[in-house]
């Protein structure tokens, strides 16, 4: 039997580890995006699994407005990307500190 | 052990391990489709949660579109990969170090009424329903104007991106069309008043 705890798990799961790729992975931007994506796909789980185990269909109508803004920001965020590299010729973060942030 | 569980273990190991493959592989292609492997297994969890129309959606939308351009991305830009490797090993225990912090916490969380949760029967088969018109029931009964908005993100999404990729190139001897069109005969041509002129020199 599958309780709700198997896909909480999941969910936990696959959290820490996209944590842990932004932290090891500070510099690519590409693969900070990906673990933003991974980030976001832990956070559908468990809509998914609450929708499923109280049995309320609001939760996967959220987690599909997630995915509509998702693509968005992903497309926005891979074009911000090509404007960058074009202009700076690297995706390295530590280099984007124009702004002296 | 029921059948089920058996593959929502395998479907969770995988997406486990494509997912640890994401963020430790060197290239980033690689990575891309380490990713698109963990989408494609969570879309079966979530298949085994009865969300048939959400993990058709997760396959098109992000394995068919967001990964694709991910790949196109990662593939038009010609990144030196060794300078972006360089605090790999630095930060590896302090990133290991607070996910595993963070998933104990979470673990504590989740607590004991969840583990013995059952799925029950399917409330949308309860209901008499697929899946599929039991979800668009809700999203354009109750939320319709949240689906509205959704749509007009999407247009901005597509509107923002052009702008900020598109670029003009200097020197470039193509035609521009609008300029063609807003030529007036002013900018053309010049009529002149002059006096008439007799053919072999002015008359005597």
């Amino acid at each position: 039997m599958i309780t709700l705890a198997h896909f909480l798990v999941v969910g936990a799961v696959l959290f820490c580890i996209s944590v842990a790729g932004i932290f090891i992975n500070r510099k690519n931007v590409i693969v900070l995006l990906m673990c933003i994506e991974l980030m976001l796909l832990a956070v559908n789980t468990n809509f998914v699994a609450f929708s499923r185990y109280l049995g309320d269909p609001a939760g996967q109508v959220f987690v599909f407005f997630i995915l509509t803004v998702a693509a968005a920001e992903a497309a926005i965020g891979l074009a911000i990307l090509v404007v960058l590299f074009r202009n700076r010729a690297t995706i390295d973060v530590t280099d984007i500190d124009r702004l002296k942030g | 052990m029921t059948f089920e569980l058996v593959c929502f273990y395998f479907f969770a190991a995988v997406a486990a391990l494509a997912a640890l493959g994401v963020i430790s592989v060197r290239n980033p292609v690689v990575a891309a489709l380490c990713l698109v492997l963990t989408f494609f297994s969570m879309a079966c969890l979530w298949l085994l949660a009865q969300a048939e129309f959400l993990a058709i959606a997760l396959v098109l939308v992000y394995v068919g579109a967001v990964m694709v351009l991910f790949l196109f991305v990662v593939m038009m830009l010609d990144v030196d990969l060794v300078p972006l490797r360089e605090g790999f090993v630095r930060f590896l225990p302090v990133g290991i170090g607070i996910a595993v912090v963070m998933l104990v916490e979470m673990l504590m969380l989740i607590g004991v009424r969840s583990l013995q949760m059952a799925p029950g029967v399917d409330p949308a088969a309860a209901a008499g329903k697929s899946n599929i018109s039991w979800l668009g029931e809700t999203l354009f009964r109750d939320f319709l104007l949240p689906f509205e908005v959704a749509a007009l993100i999407l247009t901005v999404g597509l509107i923002a991106a052009v702008p900020l990729t598109l670029r003009h190139r200097a020197g470039v001897k193509t035609q521009n069309p609008a300029r063609q069109v807003m030529v007036r005969r002013e900018d053309r041509v010049r009529l002149v008043k002059m006096d008439a002129e007799r053919k072999g020199g002015p008359a005597a």
